[in-house]
Parts: structure tokens; sequence; C-alpha cells
């Protein structure tokens, strides 16, 4: 139709219309429904993006083929307007899943191009927030670096790029493989997957189970759950899911389980909704949770806790021991040494709350530790009040699927012949000991289907390239049970198929994903009634409502005397640990997680060996020294890291890091300039935006099957230093410590005891209202500078509710376009994040209270930026924002230099083009620029030399605006929702108009906990923080939080 | 004319008008007596200014990011150099206007290449403000006021963009001061040169003077007007220089002491930098008779005062980070300076600013050469340390002790500032070479009135010759 417009001026243009009625396309149009939607979808999309005008990123699009969106019907989520207006985004629901589990996303669709995802409201596991990964997602989808064709190696086991091959030949390939083993019922076939919680995929990998009988599906999570169902047997006899209810939790105690990390729980966003709003505090006085922590990496429970112990985690049995014991649960007596006090002042205080006591433990401890743990709850009657189970979630849990010892001991044994890696990467993460690499060579046809052309795929025959979740049907299961459905906001990039499409054509009937999905939700009776209908909703929804796993309430069999203490290891003790942000090493080829600072730690794109003060002193280490780390014989080399509050004796190593090959962001070189995968090239001064360096170790070489969790290592002091890159530093140098020195008078966070605000808050409020008053009084110039008019924009950050989590962080980075700048600009502190947490230390460095505080630009009534530009670049605006004008921009920095609160980023180097994944120069094959489509159009990408700052999220007020004004009202409060705030799980962030007496914000800035940053200086923000409240036990409270265990 | 053997300490020797002609201006006329020395220094000049030129290419070809500086330490190496430069200026413009005004004869020998210097070091210091920038090609022209379709305008509360005014009507005025007084010496090397090409130049370069009555009547007049004009921006550009600084709210810089300090701070780097320039080059090119010891010793006492000046600076910054009840204050001006991780330079600039010129109490050290220049040195690298400790440390500690970052320079700011110095080196050489070093005209009207050949109405108000303070004729 459009063809027929072309070379027609704008006249008859609009009077062709009835021209054009005439034509057989134009009364197709009339008929439709949903004429616009529908003709976007037959549209060849490089069409739609031509007529979007987004010119720039049509031009990386060339390489991609599969154009056409496929032509099921898609169906926009209820926000969707109704038609596509260019400019206008459309959301649509779905799912992302991470180690299986699901959590229900809003896509953010931008003609026709997934921008940014956030959390889906409607979902239990999101609840409308959304963490750092499943928000990262998105840039791993545009990932240039992700597989993009079938790739069949000649030479598996050594490097080699491989030869490009069809799907075709590799199915060929494949039916003749499994043809061989057919007759033996597929006695020499393995699976290998990661856990998966898809009806569909699990329907298909059945298919290809019963088609050859014997063949043994594997499953294999470098730190899954399987400890959680193993605990479940010891506990229950048989293998359960444990979920949580922190809402009517009034005391917590959390055995080194961390429930607030995305990396480590699957419900950690509804957890840390339900914890925060268990410790939210309004007005003058208030009621808090009070959580209890026995630690051992310092994370984010432990930041969050009223009282923490450092413990190392062969010490936590001990300590789950002296607690059932204390609490008397059935056989429990004490097995070694811990603080007799704290564990009982703790059982007094669990007692004390019938139906509101809760202990949780980590994924990562023995079976035995969780089976005391569910005894520990079932004797406090938490059951059914705060700890509920289900059946496992996991299918490969419910299907019995083997382990990898077994896959491993088969593949030796010559009884494998054929091998499908679905997923994970186990030539990368399999425990050293299991030797997966030298065994993989057995296998005569060895299959790799996965994201990425990494460290297995190259010691695979063939590499099958798997779709991105944003690109492909497909279903997902949610931590309770809660169903979703994944649907494609886009066709495929590259030449992936969806594991449910290469399952079903491995099985012998190649499916659609679409197809399959339909089919084994009809056929499987997940919906129930009318088909269509129920189905159409459950896409718009992103969720099946009501189909979370029925509860069930186990009684425990378990008799304490039974289990054994783990073996505690001699000397240091090596803790291997999921890093906080690239998880398992799976996003280790994202930017945005590489980037992010790991929350306590502040450490980017590396891991290292952490420790506490008081072990480095003895090892006579300092920051950044190179150590050698030693476990089985196996020695890695890294940097000291001296982490306040982490265990004496012992050393944590993040998992993920070291990759050979998967991305050229994540992969480090071989050593000799030569790709080790991907090449690397070495920094210099020719070259300042290479990442070189990055990458840290393999922290899975050191790590045995039989002690995945920690195990004894040596450490020696190499001499010399490593650079690591952190955003936020802690040695006295850095210092970061809320008092610098003597007589330090400053206010940065705020905190009070809770008990004590309680009693004294209208004596605070009323001595800082005076100093406030005082600090104005004295100041010679005019208070009012700007004259307001409208609504005047205001943020109130609540620090109480605030667990560092990141999520924020990530929200803002993907909603901004702010570019990944590598470790070498991080270590020169170029980092460009808008809005970061602090993370400050009180008290004894060997176990130090934490508190957090987000700082974006706060937005000052009198900012000192403003008079100090000289060309007038950033100015204020009558709604109270500072605004940022980056044409005007000529990159003086007087303005970072004047800025009290470091809010301000500059772009140093050309950031956004330089990012090597944008980067066309690096290697001979012609890199596609498809990291330019994930930009916000919304949002103005900076180039060099430009100064740029936190802007309220500015084109979202406007966006609000303009709604507010077709519909001819004023701004509502919630009508504007920054990114940061609609990530953020535990609704620590409001944003809205101050003059608007009845919003949320400014009820906020008027409670009795709310302050201003640097208020001394005048500069009148209008960001504002609530101060952080610490509920301790007050029979505890002659050791504080600071004490540290046995 | 007789040739009186004089004794006075402004010019020493058996002088007359000819042969101050003819040690200066053979300088230029017979070019072989630039030897070895000459050529050293010009080449290290040209390396210098090669390295400058790949610098700056790299600088404006990648970003600002090929320097350390970071956030917080958003200004470092480029405003320490552009803040020593500017200072290394001042001494120059001291010594041509306000010593002028004051009718001091003893600049006459050294006002030429003083001028010279402070165009050069201008010019290396104006590089720093304009590359410094993120987008250089914008900034060179948006920080003016020119008029355009938009109405947009500089941000006038801003002191960079009275930085922008101050240098350069500083470059201005001291480029034309310089000029205008080196008319008549042009035209008296017009004369004496052989050379055509050169005689064409020097007559073109000399406006056509002929030395008439009304020629120097103008002279004289618009010389005192530029040195009006000239005396003010002494004072005015280093202040305005540190508002830059004192007018911010980052603890270490919002000294209201700044303006003065600067200025002392700044004619006490001139001053070593014109030493620096002088010993060597009144004894490779034979002008002790000239630039006499009397001269050296009367720079090294301005040294010494403006020394102690600054270091009553150093003293109010202390006082004024107590007295002002700010704790980051105290934190900053002391606490770090004196123990924090860049207490050497502190520590540094106390023993190069402060405790190095001392030595020029002693009359004895005054004298000697090596002793001077040595602590002209240690004045140039304090002068550069005081800047350093001020702007980049300053920044490294905030009010939010979370945004606490060190900096670290790379080896391109080092290339940039060892850079510009060849540049400076390289523009001496070719000044000494290609110009008359000293002011030929002043020389022999000083020498003029010494020989007591004025006329009556001078001779009623003779020339106020200081006694010889030097035990011995040198």
């Amino acid at each position: 139709m459009r063809g027929r417009l072309d070379g027609k001026s704008g006249k008859n243009y609009w009077r062709s219309l009835d021209e054009l009625s005439d034509t057989q396309e134009f009364k197709e149009w009339m008929a439709d429904e949903f004429p616009n939607r529908s003709s976007l979808l037959q549209m060849n999309r490089r069409d739609l993006l031509k007529f979007m005008g987004a010119s720039m990123a049509l031009a990386g699009l060339t390489g991609c083929r599969g154009v056409f969106l496929p032509q099921e019907k898609v169906v926009p989520y209820v926000k969707a307007p109704e038609e596509l207006v260019p400019g206008k985004p459309l959301y649509y629901a779905s799912a992302v899943t991470l180690a299986g589990y699901a959590t229900g996303v809003l896509v953010e669709q931008r003609e026709g191009r997934p921008i940014f995802i956030q959390g889906n409201p409607d979902h239990p596991a999101s609840l409308g927030a959304l963490d750092s990964i499943s928000q990262a997602e998105l840039l791993n989808f545009y990932d240039p670096d992700r597989a993009n064709n079938v790739l069949v190696f000649s030479n598996p086991g050594t490097y080699t790029q491989g030869d490009v091959t069809t799907w075709e030949q590799f199915l060929q390939a494949a039916e003749k493989a499994l043809a061989a083993e057919a007759a033996a019922g597929g006695s020499g076939i393995r699976i290998l997957t990661g856990s998966i919680t898809s009806p569909t995929l699990v329907e298909q990998i059945n298919r290809f189970l019963t088609k050859y009988p014997k063949s043994v599906w594997h499953a294999y999570e470098p730190s899954g759950r399987a400890n959680v169902y193993e605990g479940a047997k010891l506990a229950f006899g048989k293998p359960l899911e444990t979920t949580y209810d922190f809402t009517n939790a009034k005391v917590v105690v959390s055995l080194d389980g961390d429930f607030l990390s995305p990396t480590a729980n699957p419900a950690s966003l509804k957890y840390a909704k339900e914890f925060a709003d268990g410790r939210r505090v309004s007005g003058q006085s208030g009621t808090m949770n009070r959580l209890y922590s026995f630690e051992s990496t310092p994370g984010l429970v432990g930041a969050m806790a009223d009282h923490r112990w450092a413990v190392k985690p062969s010490e936590i049995f001990d300590v789950a021991m002296a607690l059932a014991s204390a609490l008397g649960v059935a056989g429990a007596s004490p097995t070694g040494k811990v603080d007799e006090k704290a564990i009982g002042a703790i059982a007094k205080d669990l007692q004390s709350v019938p139906g509101g006591a809760l202990v949780v433990t980590g994924d990562d401890y023995t079976p035995e530790v969780h089976a005391l743990v569910q005894a520990i709850n079932a004797k406090l009657g938490a059951f059914g009040k705060t700890v509920f189970h289900t059946q496992p979630v996991d299918a490969t849990v419910n299907a019995g699927a083997s382990d990898l010892k077994t896959l491993v001991d088969d593949l030796k044994g010559g009884k494998v012949q054929a091998l499908f890696i679905v997923g994970g990467n186990p030539v990368y993460n399999a425990p050293a000991d299991l030797k997966f690499a030298e065994a993989l060579t057995k296998a005569k046809f060895k299959a790799r289907i996965g994201l990425y052309d990494d460290e297995t795929a190259q010691a695979c025959d063939y590499l099958i390239p798997t779709t991105h979740t944003l690109e492909e049907w497909g279903d997902a299961a949610a931590f309770d049970g809660t169903l979703s459905i994944i649907q494609p906001l886009i066709a495929p990039l590259f030449q992936g198929k969806s594991l449910i499409e290469i399952f079903s054509a491995l099985a012998g009937k190649p499916l659609s994903g679409y197809d399959a999905v339909r089919a084994t939700w009809k056929t499987q009776q997940i919906i129930k009634g009318d088909f269509e209908k129920q189905w159409r909703n459950v896409v718009h929804d992103g969720l099946l409502r009501g189909s979370a796993l029925p509860k069930v309430v186990p009684t425990v069999t378990l008799n304490a005397s039974t289990l054994t203490a783990p073996k505690k290891p001699t000397g240091l003790e090596v803790i291997f640990a999921k890093d906080p942000s690239i998880h398992d090493g799976r996003f280790s080829n994202n930017g945005w997680l590489q980037e992010l600072p790991k929350p306590m730690s502040k450490l980017t794109w590396d891991n290292v060996a952490m420790m506490s003060p008081k072990t480095a002193a003895s090892l006579g280490l300092e920051d950044n020294s190179t150590v050698e780390l030693t476990v089985n014989g196996q020695a890695v080399q890294t940097a000291a890291f001296i982490q306040p509050g982490h265990p004496s004796d012992a050393v944590t190593v993040y998992l993920g890091y070291g990759r050979t090959r998967g991305g050229i962001v994540c992969a480090i070189s071989n050593g000799e300039g030569k790709p080790g995968g991907d090449d690397r090239t070495p920094g210099g001064f020719f070259n300042p935006t290479s990442n070189h360096d990055g990458g840290g170790f393999n922290a899975y070489l050191l790590r045995s099957s039989a002690n995945p969790h920690f195990a004894a290592g040596e450490i020696k002091k190499l001499g010399g230093l490593t650079t690591i890159a952190s955003t936020q530093g802690h040695s006295p140098i850095d210092g970061d410590h809320i008092k610098q020195f003597e007589g330090d008078s400053r206010v940065v966070v705020v905190e009070y005891d809770l008990e004590d605000f309680n009693k004294n808050a209208a004596k605070y409020v009323e001595e800082r209202k005076k100093e406030s008053e005082e600090i104005r009084k004295n100041n010679l110039y005019p208070d009012e500078i700007y004259v307001y008019k409208g609504p005047q924009w205001a943020m109130t950050i609540d620090l109480n509710t605030c667990i560092g989590c990141n999520a924020c962080v990530t929200a803002c980075q993907a909603e901004n376009n702010i570019p990944v700048v590598g470790k070498v600009q991080v270590e020169r502190h170029r980092e460009m994040h808008w809005l970061r947490i602090d993370r400050y230390y009180s008290g004894d460095s060997e176990n130090p209270q934490v508190a957090w505080q987000p700082v974006a630009c706060v937005h000052c009534e009198k900012a000192p930026c403003e008079p100090v530009c000289p060309v007038a670049a950033t100015v204020h605006s009558h709604e109270g924002l500072n605004q940022m004008v980056y044409n005007r921009c000529v990159g003086t920095r007087y303005c970072s230099n004047n800025c009290p609160y470091k809010v301000r980023r500059f772009n140093y180097l050309n950031y956004t083009d330089n990012q090597r994944q944008f980067d066309i120069r690096v290697d001979e094959k012609t890199r596609i620029p498809l990291l330019r489509m994930l930009n916000n159009p919304d949002v103005t990408v900076r180039g060099r030399g430009i100064m740029e700052k936190c802007t309220f999220c500015i084109q979202r007020i406007n966006e609000g605006r303009i709604e507010a004004k077709k519909a001819g009202r004023e701004i509502r409060d919630g009508d504007i929702v920054t990114a940061c705030q609609a990530a953020c799980p535990t609704q620590t962030i409001v944003f809205g108009n101050k003059e608007d007496k009845d919003s949320q914000v400014s009820k906020w800035r008027e409670d009795p906990r709310a302050y201003l940053l640097l208020e001394s200086l005048q500069t009148r923000p209008r960001t504002s923080h609530l101060a952080k409240l610490r509920n301790p036990n007050k029979e505890l409270a002659s050791t504080k939080a600071t004490e540290t265990n046995s | 004319m007789a040739l009186t053997p004089l004794n006075d300490r402004m010019i020493t020797g058996e002088q007359s008008y000819a042969t101050i002609d003819q040690s200066i201006s053979s300088m230029i006329i017979d070019q072989k007596r630039h030897n070895r020395p000459w050529w050293i220094m010009f080449a290290i000049g040209i390396m210098g200014t090669g390295l400058l030129g790949m610098a700056i290419t790299w600088l404006v070809y990648q970003g600002v990011g090929v320097w350390g500086n970071n956030v917080p330490t958003a200004w470092a190496f480029d405003i320490v150099n552009f803040v020593w430069w500017i200072g290394i200026g001042h001494a120059g413009t001291l010594i041509s206007a306000i010593l002028l005004l004051l009718r001091q004869p003893w600049r006459n020998s050294i006002n030429r290449f003083a001028e010279a210097m402070t165009i050069f070091a201008v010019m290396c210091a104006g590089m720093f403000p304009l590359l410094h920038t993120g987008r250089p090609w914008v900034a060179i022209y948006w920080l003016f006021p020119y008029p355009n379709i938009m109405a947009l305008w500089p941000q006038f509360r801003s002191p960079l963009m009275w930085d922008v005014f101050a240098v350069s009507t500083y470059f201005t005025v001291s480029l034309l001061f310089w000029y205008l007084g080196l008319i008549p010496d042009f035209a008296t090397l017009r004369d004496q040169s052989k050379n055509k090409v050169a005689k064409v130049i020097l007559a073109i370069a000399c406006l056509g003077w002929r030395g008439s009555n009304q020629h120097w009547h103008r002279y004289e007049q618009a010389y005192l007007i530029l040195a009006g004009l000239s005396t003010p921006l002494v004072l005015s550009v280093h202040s305005i220089v540190s508002f830059d600084f004192a007018s911010s709210i980052v603890p270490g810089w919002n000294v209201t002491v700044f303006p003065p300090y600067f200025v002392a701070g700044a004619v006490f780097a001139g001053f070593a930098m014109v030493l620096t320039f002088a010993i060597p080059l009144r004894k490779l090119y034979k002008l002790e008779h000239l630039i006499t010891m009397r001269h050296i010793d009367w720079m090294a006492k301005i040294t010494l005062a403006t020394g102690l000046i600054v270091a009553y600076g150093y003293t109010l910054e202390m006082f004024y980070a107590w007295y002002s009840g700010n704790p980051n204050e105290w934190d900053m001006t002391l606490l770090r300076r004196l123990n924090g991780p860049y207490s050497w330079a502190y520590y540094s600039l106390l023993i190069c600013n402060i405790v190095a010129p001392q030595a020029f109490w002693v009359p004895k050290f005054r004298q000697n050469l090596w002793v001077v220049m040595i602590v002209c040195q240690f004045v140039s690298v304090g002068m550069w340390l005081e800047r350093f400790v001020i702007i980049p440390m300053s920044l490294t500690a905030n009010y939010l002790p979370s945004a606490n970052r060190m900096y670290y320079p790379t080896f391109w700011d080092f290339a940039m500032f060892a850079g510009t110095i060849g540049f400076f080196l390289t523009l001496m050489s070719l000044f000494i070479r290609f110009m008359p070093v000293i002011n030929i005209f002043e020389v022999k009207d000083l020498l003029y009135k010494m020989l007591g050949h004025h006329d009556a109405q001078i001779a009623e108000t003779p020339v106020e010759m200081p006694e010889p303070a030097l035990g011995r004729s040198l």
C-alpha cells in the first residue's frame, strides 16, 4: 500500500485515499478488526524499521535473517495503545528465566524492537519489580557475540572458529547418530540439561526419551538447588520445594541464606518486598521485623541484619544445631563451639513470636543443614505460616534426572555415543575433578545446543544456536509453580531455534514453538475451559492465574542426632559462591552485569580472593596484592581483596570468571596474544578503551564435586599488585567509613535505633528542624532564586528498606542508554552509572554494620553546578529539575567539580561507540552494530566530551505530562514512575510532585525520618532520604551487632 | 665620545652606545654567535614541540580520556599546567608595566625577554583550558559572546567565562605592549643590518620608524597607556584564575585568600623563571655587562619577598580551614595535606616554596649563580606542586566520602606538559636568535642618564641610583 504512495506529493497523498479504497488491499485492511496490528505483522521488519525512521539502526540489520515476525497472534498488554503509533511503546507480557525459574515481565517494544524489560505486577515472582539480571537479558538478546549460525567443528577440543553449516545438515548428522543407537533402544544417547520448568520442553524431551527408551537425561546446574531437595528428602522423606512468606515474619534468622539476592533465590523479589514491608515505618513510630544473620561472604542479608555474625560455611551446621537444640528439636545437641548467649537470645526471640518466626538457609548448604532448618521451622510452627512446601518446580527433580557425575562415568566407560548438551557450559563449569572436557572426547557425536559459541561448543562436533527468551515461544514456571507463556517480541535475530523446536525435531516430529506450546497446554489440560479465550488471556496477562502448585504440609520425620556435621577443612577455608552480578558465569558476556558493582565490594569485571582484614594482616596481604590460591593442588592467580565482615581464615571466590571463549566481553586471552576463544587485545596508551586484564580467574578449576561449596586451600603471596576495578574504595586511602577522622560531624547516613526512635522521634524532628532553620538563617544570600511553576518534582529514598540489590542501577542503565565503559575505565573511576548505591560501613572492621545509600542527581534547588557552567549547558527548569543540555555542553567539567554529591558523569572517551561490542574493528569478521538497536529512542545517546547525569527520567515525566494533557487533567500521583522506582523490589524510591500535598513523595518528605543530604551546604536537594532504622535485640545490645562468632 | 669606565651596577664595563648596540644587535645580525648551546636548546624545544603535537593530536582524536582525569577529579594536570603557565607570565608584565610606572630603571635590561616569556607562557597556558574541554571544536567559540540567531549567550556568572576574558585580554595587551617596545629596536636593527632580506623585514616590522621627535613622543604616550592597561592585569588575571577555585564549594578551593595569594605566587614563579633564563643567557651571549649581578640580586630579593607572601597564604589556608568550622575544609586542607595519600606533594611544596627561597636572605647566596639557579628550579617545581596540591588533590576527597577517589596521571598528561615546555623553549630560542633580547634603546637611555649627558631638567631630578650593595665589582 505504501508502495503506491511512493513518489506522490503530499497533496496527492491525501486525495488518493479514495483511490486506494478501491484496491483489494485496502478492502482487506478495512475488513480487518485490528488493521494496523495486522499490517504490522505482515510487514517486512526492515520496512517496518525504515518506516519508523530508525535508519541508523537499520544499517546493522542487513546481517539479520528471519526478518518476518511470526505469524502467530501476539497480544499486547493492557497498556498497549489501540494502534501502533510511532514513538509509542507497546508492552508485551512475557517471562524471563534464570536457572529455569520464571519471572514475569513486561517487555517494552518500540517500533518492533524490545528496549526495556520491567516486572509484571501480576506475576508472583516479580510483583512489578525486576532484578538486574532479568533486566540485563535485554543486552544478552542484542549481544552480537551470540552464536548466530549452526557450526560444525572438525577438530573438537582445540581452538577453532568452526565452520558454518545449516540446521538441516546438523539434523541429518544427528539423525544418523541417533539411528545408529535406535536399535539398542538408544542406550548410548544422553541429554544434559540445566534446570527446566517448561512443561512444553519437558514434553518434547519426554517424546525424545520415549523414542529412545534407554537414553538417559542428566541435569547439572553448577550452583543449583539440589541440596534443597536432598534436605527435604532427609526431613520429610520426599523432595519438596520450600517457599517462604515474610509478610508475617517477625523474627527471621538467616543461616547464610541470602533470600534477597536474585542470584541466590528464585523468589528474591517477592521475599524482598515482603521483608521490606515488614520493616516499613512511617510517622513517628512503628514496628519492624528483626533479622539475625549468620553469614559467610558479606551479602545483602547480612547488610540488612539487625545482628550479624561472620561465620565460616563449615560452622553453619554447628550454628543450626545449636539453635535446634536451644529450641528443643528432637535429637539436636550442640556439635561445635558457638556463641551460646547469642543462640539463647535468638531462640528466645524466635519463640516469642508464634507463627512469626522463620529460619532460612542458603541453597549451597548441605542437605543436613536444610533438613535441620526444616526441623527448626517445624518446631517453631512456621509451616503454613511463614514456610510453605510444594512439589518441586524443577522438572529435572521430578523426572529424576541423573547427575553429571554419572554422565562422566558413562563417558569414561565408553557408554555414550551421542550426547546433546542443552544450555549450561559444563566444559567450563563442571567440577574440576570430573575432568569433563577429557571425558567428553570419548563420545562419538557431541552436539552443543546453546546461546553462545563457548568453551563447551568448542569441545563438541556441532553448535546449534538457540533463540533468546525474547525471540521464542515457550513457557516456564515461577518458584511457586505459576506458569507463564513466553512470547516472542521480535523474529529471531540469528539462525537460532528454541529448545522446544530443536527437541521436537530430534524426537522426529518438528513443531514450531508456538504450535508446541499450544499443543502442550491443550493436551495437558493446563488451560481448562475455552482454550482460545483462556490462551489469549494467559498470553495477555503473562501468567496463568491460579496455576501455583498446591501447598502441602509435610511432617518432619527427622531425628537430628542422625545428621553428621560436614567435615571442617583445616587451615584456610575457600568458599565458592555464585557471583552477585554474572551468576555462575552465564552472564559473563553481558557488559551491564560485568560493570554492575557487586553490592558489598563494589567490584566490577573481576573476581578476587576476598578475605577479612584480620586474615589479610596475618598473611601480610593488602588490597590488590597478587596471590596464588591453591585448592586440591590446582593453583590460580588473583588479587587479594580485603572485605570487612568476612569471616577470618576463609577466602571467598566468586564463580563465573576466567572464561576463555564465549564472546568478546567475557573472554580472556590465552596469554599469547592469540585468542583463546576471542581476543582481548592488550591495553596500552594507544588503546585506551580496551578491557584488558578483565575477566578474572576460573574458580571452577578449584571446585570439586565432593566439596562444591567450601574446601580447604592455601593462599600464597606472590608479590606485586593486580589491578582490580572497584567503584567505591574501602581502604583508608579512599576511605568511606562514615567517620573519616576525629571530630567528623558530617551527616551522610542517618541511623536510629528503632526503640529509641519510637520514643524520641518528635525530639529528633525538632532538633533537625532547628538545625535547618539555623543553617537557613545563617545564609547571606536570598533564599528563592527560581520562579517555580507547575508540578515540582521530587524523589525520596527510604534507606530503611533499601536492600542494596542494584536493580535500580541496571534499570537506569537500560532506560537511559548508559554505556558500558570497560574495566580500564572503571579503574580510572569513569564508570557512567547515573545512579549509584553507596555502601557505608560503621563499627568494627571485622564485622561492620552496613548502610546503603542510593545517590543519583539530587536536583538541588540551588544547584552548585549551574552557575559555574560557562555556556549555560546545565540549567534549572521551572519544575525544579536540574537539566543537562547535551547539545550545548562543551565539557569543561566544572559542574562535576562543584557538585558536592559527585553524581555527574563525563564521557571521557566515546564510550557509546567504543564499546567493544560496537567496535567493528576488533577482529576480521564484520560485526553488526546490533547494540545500537537497544537504545531507548526517547533518550539522547551522548557522545564524547559531554557531561551527563540523572534526569529524573525526564522522558517519562514528559510522557506522563502529555498523557495528562490529552486527558485534560492534572498529572496524578503515580502517573510518572522513574525507571529506578519501577525496578525496585522494596519500593524504596518514591517520585512525584511535592507541591501536591497528597502525593506519596510529599508525605515522605515530611516524614520524621526525612533528611536532606548535605543540608548544611544549602543546595536544597529535591531528593531526600529517610533515615535507616535498626531493630536490635536488647538482650544482645551490649554486644551490638559487631561480635564475631567463635 | 670618551669612554668612561662605569662602576654602576646596572650597566658594567666600559660601555658606549655603540658597544651596547653591538652586544645586543649582533645576536641578530651576526648569526654565528649562536652556536652549540643554542642548538641544544632549540633541539630540545623542537622535540618537545613534536611531542606536544602528538599529544594534542591523540587528545583530540581520542578524547580527554587519554589523560588520567576522572570523576571526582575532573580537573588535574590540565588546569595545574594552565595556572602554572599563566603564573610564569606574570613576572614579565610586572617588570614591564609596574616597574615602568614606578620608574625603576633596572627593568630596562630585563623587560624585553621577560615580556617575551609572558607571551609564550600565555600561549602555552591558553592551550590547556581549550584542549581540556570535552569538545574543543565548539568550546573555541561558544565561550565567546558572539551574536547568534539562537540568542544563546555564555553564562556570565561562571568564573570560566571570566577566565576567557581575563586571559584573552592579557594576551592581547601583552602582545601589543611587547611589539610596541620592539619598534625602535627594529629600526636600530634595520639600520645596522647588511642583509637585504632582513632589512626589508625589519623595515616592515618597525613600521617606518625614523626616530623623529614626533615618533618618540607618540611612542612614549602609547607605551605609558599600555603600561597603565597592563598594570591592573597583573593583579586581575591571576585573581580571576583563582576565582575558578575560590568561588566554588570544593573543600580546599573555597578560600577567600586565593586572589592575592595566587598573584603573589605568580610573581614568585615568574621571577624564578626569568632568573632561570637570564643567568644562562647573560653567560652564553656575554651580556654580563647589561644584566648585572645587581639585577640578579634584586630579582632574588623579589622572589624572596613574594615567597614569603605565598608562605603567608599557606598559613592562612590552614587558619581558614580551622576558622570556617567546616569539617570538610579541615579534613582537606589540613589532615589530608599533612597525612593523606598525596602528602608527599604537600611536603615537597613546603620545601620548594618556603624553605628553599630562604637562602636569598644571605647576600652571598644571592651572588652565587649556582645557588640562585637551584633555588629558582625549586620554586618552579614548588609552584607547580602548589597547583597540584590545590587542584586535583582537593577533588580527591569529597563531601560524600563514597565519592573519594585517587587520581593518577597518564603518559599523555606528562607528554602534554613536557610538550608545552618544549614549545616554550622553541619560541624562546627563536626569540633569542631573531629578536633583540634586551631593549636596546632603553639600555642606551639608561646609559645616557648614567653618563650624565642628560639635559638640565633631568639633571635636576636625577634618576635615583641605588648604592652598590656588593662588596666587589663583578
